[in-house]
């Protein structure tokens, strides 16, 4: 048993469901009570779907236990086939109706019903969404793609993206103009997009684009083995990423590499002398892993940042951040449990946070600011203009996105010059962002609240053995709150290492000698 | 004392039949009133021992994410507690342990039972009783279910109070208890014109703290704020108290009705009743009729979803002029919404449960120019030029009573005026 307040991902089914959203004319028949049916809503609300996802649930009540939930199975299941007609069926049990053990995949498969059915099982006690999303792909995909005679041009599936995915929307477009313009075209995007048929003409295309390891590894390696289809191992988020890619497709296909930057402007905008701020921000990095794996790089390498933490909920990618981490030198945080990020980007004080959603609110309490990389999401991220992450225009999106929540350059220098002014003071945040100004401390000094919430249920209490003196604190106040919490506690450290028990001024600006760029 | 309500000329739908049908049903689970009690009662914590879905509707039934300082948490069941590697109740015990030491300020917590735990048939009353005597006098732990195959939605809420029922102290004081939780605003609103009538001792159930001087007896007359605690007022009935049935306070006629109910138990004058309530209820009545004049004439469907849909159908047909086509619940206490019933002209179809793919048929068929429905089907039925209003914004906003019967039509014209107001033609 354990305590959870939040949680990164949502049981197995709720990842099948993602998968048969994202499909067409596919039904799934989900054993489960009535209370399961609030997962349409992430469909219809958070994603703004203007359909009901594609899931008949069979809604047994406590009275059914004794008697016969089996035969309402067959019932829900008969009637999503009369009433919707689809061309597969996909079958399984929710978290409670795998504890009745009714097997919804063996009664299915005695129906007889005129069209492919295929049974799930995703252990909703032991796994979680994204295994539920990749395990249900490649099961649709190990029952309908055959091999098959290849298209006579070079053409991929670009596979992966699904309903209620991280910006899946526009990656696809951005993709497949990537490969167009090398002159390979798509076969089938799946498993958003395509329908059982496209599913089984997968065996057509020459390759497969990965887009999404979380959703499609499974079904990648299957289709590499049986179809014989290589499948891409870079995911082309950020501009390095992108090249790599391009270069792996001509690598793959024989093709020559080509990529189109003529609309490309996230190198020369980091480059541009404006830009300088942004050296060596110290950020931390949260999300599903491929997003926080292709963060790592834009932030060291195409930004200029230092990355001072990093990490993943999904623990299927825990070697390869770990092992970025390494390369980074820096420890990975591989957790689903929502306080623990808390508390590691309380002890980091990281001057912007590249996460989720979550670690947005967590942001939103520590005063420093976040931008959202990576699912869970929230009807935020799915906005009306094309905003992928991918490719050309994913590189843009990226800038733009990690640099809105800053405090800009030269407005940096003039709270600095001003930090006494009584308007242009640093609590009133970045100016672009009306409302949203951090509140102020008590006292006076004008600073972000690092709200007591649920810290409270961490229990993890501030050990702080260092004393400041009042002097100190108060000079303290004067540094811009963006970089107060770095200085607070690089003082800290600077103090505690040499045994010294009170910070004085004085330890305030050795300690920023001492850490000086 | 006032006027007596029009009764229907051709009678109401309490001995309408009701239709039942029995399918896929697109509802909550009881769960989800976690999401308002938690607010209501500040020193308790509800604790669903269940699965990751649970964990994950209550992060995601709001439709957005509520991340300030949760007063309510999963003990996830794993593995081990399924195949019987650990004792459950001793892991429990574990995990209340960590939550009370991290939380001296919780003083009630609430053991939440869910599908799972149903299924493997955790007994949480043992362990409620058991964890009250280890952490008694400074919290008391009581348990009720929440889980989707025994509650929908709101009956969450009645289950949660129900379970406070039977531990009240007893009294035999002459007192009015309100039922159900409130808005604060709106519950000191009901409190003020009841005490200005000079009606009293008055105590609410759910108390916000539970050091509260809350009791219960024989000489205890309550009246529900809401249509949905079945369970609570048998409880209430099992402990001696006594329920004034009246309609519910939505509209300037629901409320009249439901004060006067009560005021007639407390022998007010006449007089004096139109005194304190001719005032606000003048009000209420030129609220309703701005925000009627989109709604008049138009018709209207509701599927079920919170058990307000009957009293709401009132409202909407005998003070705002809409024509009802079906009034869906998902459940059906004569003994609870009778009055409204009697007070709702005969005509629609009244249904009780669902089989939610019959149940759109009807509504395309019918094509409402409103229909009462849940998240999951609003945005598709919108996109098939259905206007709709979710039904979660009645139970999240405050809508009883007479300063608020201006925003209650408001809800449900908002819909309306907007699918006039967007206008994404060419000007030629």
């Amino acid at each position: 048993m354990k305590l959870t307040v939040w949680t990164y991902e949502g049981p197995p089914h709720v990842g099948a469901m993602r998968v048969a959203t994202g499909m067409r004319d596919l039904h799934y028949v989900l054993h489960a009570p009535q209370g399961d049916t609030y997962a349409d809503l992430l469909f219809t609300m958070i994603e703004r779907r203007d359909h009901r996802p594609p899931v008949t649930y069979t809604t047994f009540q406590a009275r059914d236990l004794g008697a016969d939930t089996a035969n309402l199975f067959k019932t829900a299941a008969q009637g999503a086939y009369d009433r919707f007609q689809p061309q597969a069926i996909i079958v399984g049990a929710s978290c409670t109706a795998e504890l009745i053990q009714d097997d919804p995949g063996g009664m299915a498969e005695t129906m007889g019903l005129p069209i492919p059915t295929i049974p799930l099982e995703l252990p909703s006690y032991q796994r979680k969404e994204n295994f539920g999303a990749d395990e249900t792909f490649f099961q649709i995909v190990k029952t309908l793609a055959r091999p098959m005679e290849r298209t006579k041009q070079i053409t991929a599936n670009l596979i992966g993206p699904t309903a209620l995915g991280f910006r899946h929307r526009d990656d696809i477009q951005e993709v497949t103009a990537l490969l167009s313009d090398m002159g390979i075209s798509v076969n089938v995007v799946a498993p958003m997009t395509s329908s059982p048929q496209d599913i089984s003409k997968m065996g057509a295309a020459h390759f497969n684009v990965l887009m999404y390891p979380e959703t499609a590894e499974s079904a990648a390696r299957w289709m590499e083995q049986e179809l014989d289809q290589p499948y891409t191992k870079t995911v082309p988020i950020g501009v390095g990423a992108t090249r790599d890619f391009i270069n792996e497709v001509a690598k793959i296909t024989g093709k020559d590499a080509y990529l189109d930057t003529s609309r490309l402007r996230l190198p020369w905008y980091s480059k541009s002398v404006d830009s300088t701020y942004l050296t060596g921000k110290r950020v931390f990095l949260f999300g599903d892993g491929t997003h926080v794996l292709a963060a790592a790089r834009i932030a060291q390498d195409e930004m200029g940042f230092e990355v001072v933490g990093m990490g993943c909920y999904n623990r299927e990618m825990a070697r390869p951040v770990r092992a970025k981490a390494r390369e980074m030198g820096i420890e990975a945080t591989i957790t689903d449990d929502y306080l623990e990020v808390e508390r590691v980007i309380e002890a980091l004080q990281p001057e912007m946070i590249l996460g989720t959603q979550m670690e947005r609110h967590i942001g939103k309490r520590l005063g420093i600011p976040c931008a959202v990389i990576s699912a869970p999401v929230h009807v935020q991220d799915f906005p009306a203009r094309y905003s992928p992450q991918m490719g050309i225009e994913g590189a843009n999106v990226i800038f733009d996105t990690w640099v809105h929540p800053l405090v800009m350059g030269l407005e940096e220098h003039l709270l600095h010059m001003f930090r006494e002014d009584f308007e242009f003071h640093d609590a009133a945040g970045p100016s672009h962002h009306g409302g949203h100004a951090p509140k102020p401390e008590d006292g006076g000094g004008p600073a972000p609240q690092p709200a007591a919430s649920p810290r409270s249920l961490s229990g993890k209490m501030n050990e702080g053995s260092v004393i400041w003196l009042a002097d100190a604190e108060k000079e303290l106040k004067k540094i811009p709150f963006f970089v107060r919490g770095k200085a607070r506690r690089n003082t800290e450290v600077f103090a505690s290492e040499r045994g010294v028990a009170e910070i004085s001024v004085d330890t305030l600006y050795e300690a920023k000698a001492h850490y000086a760029r | 004392m006032t006027e007596l309500p029009r009764l229907p000329t051709a009678g109401g739908c309490r001995e309408t039949p009701i239709l039942k049908q029995r399918g896929q049903r697109e509802v909550f689970c009881g769960l989800t009133g976690i999401i308002w009690l938690h607010r209501k009662m500040q020193d308790a914590f509800f604790l669903v021992i269940g699965s990751r879905t649970c964990a994950h509707l209550l992060q995601s039934a709001a439709g957005v994410m509520i991340f300030a300082e949760p007063r309510f948490g999963t003990a996830i069941l794993e593995e081990t507690d399924l195949a019987g590697l650990a004792d459950a109740q001793d892991e429990l015990d574990k995990v209340v342990d960590e939550l009370l030491a991290r939380r001296p300020d919780i003083k009630q917590l609430f053991l939440v039972g869910s599908c799972p735990s149903e299924v493997i048939k955790l007994d949480l009353a043992k362990a409620a009783e058991r964890m009250t005597q280890r952490h008694a006098p400074s919290v008391r732990v009581l348990n009720f279910s929440g889980s989707g195959i025994e509650t929908t939605f709101t009956q969450g809420e009645d289950a949660c109070l129900a379970s406070m029922v039977p531990v009240l102290p007893k009294t035999d004081d002459r007192q009015l208890l309100l039922v159900g939780a409130l808005p604060d605003v709106v519950e000191e609103q009901a409190i003020g014109l009841l005490e200005a009538m000079g009606i009293g001792p008055i105590k609410v159930l759910p108390a916000p703290r539970a050091d509260s001087d809350l009791a219960v007896g024989p000489n205890t007359v309550y009246a529900l704020t809401q249509p949905f605690l079945g369970d609570t007022h048998d409880a209430l009935t099992r402990r001696g108290a006594r329920h004034l049935p009246a309609p519910f306070p939505f509209g300037e006629e629901g409320t009249t009705q439901w004060l006067a109910a009560i005021a007639a138990e407390f022998g007010v004058s006449p007089d004096l009743f139109d005194q304190v309530t001719a005032a606000p209820s003048a009000r209420a009545r030129k609220a309703i009729a701005q925000a009627a004049e989109a709604l008049n004439g138009k018709s209207i469907f509701f599927f079920p979803d919170s058990q307000l849909e009957i009293p709401l159908a009132r409202f909407l047909t005998r003070e705002c002029g809409m024509d009802a086509i079906e009034v869906g619940a998902p459940f059906i206490h004569k003994g609870i919404v009778g009055p409204d019933l009697d007070l709702l002209a005969e005509g629609p179809t009244i249904s009780e449960g669902q089989d939610v793919d019959l149940q759109l048929d009807r509504a395309k068929t019918a094509k409402p120019d409103l229909t009462v429905c849940g998240l999951g089907l609003a945005n598709p039925l919108e996109a098939e030029g259905l206007a709709t209003k979710w039904a979660i914004e009645l139970v999240f906003t405050p809508v009883h009573f007479y300063e608020q019967a201006g925003d209650l039509a408001g809800l449900f014209s908002r819909p309306i005026r907007r699918a006039d107001l967007l206008k994404l033609e060419a000007t030629e």
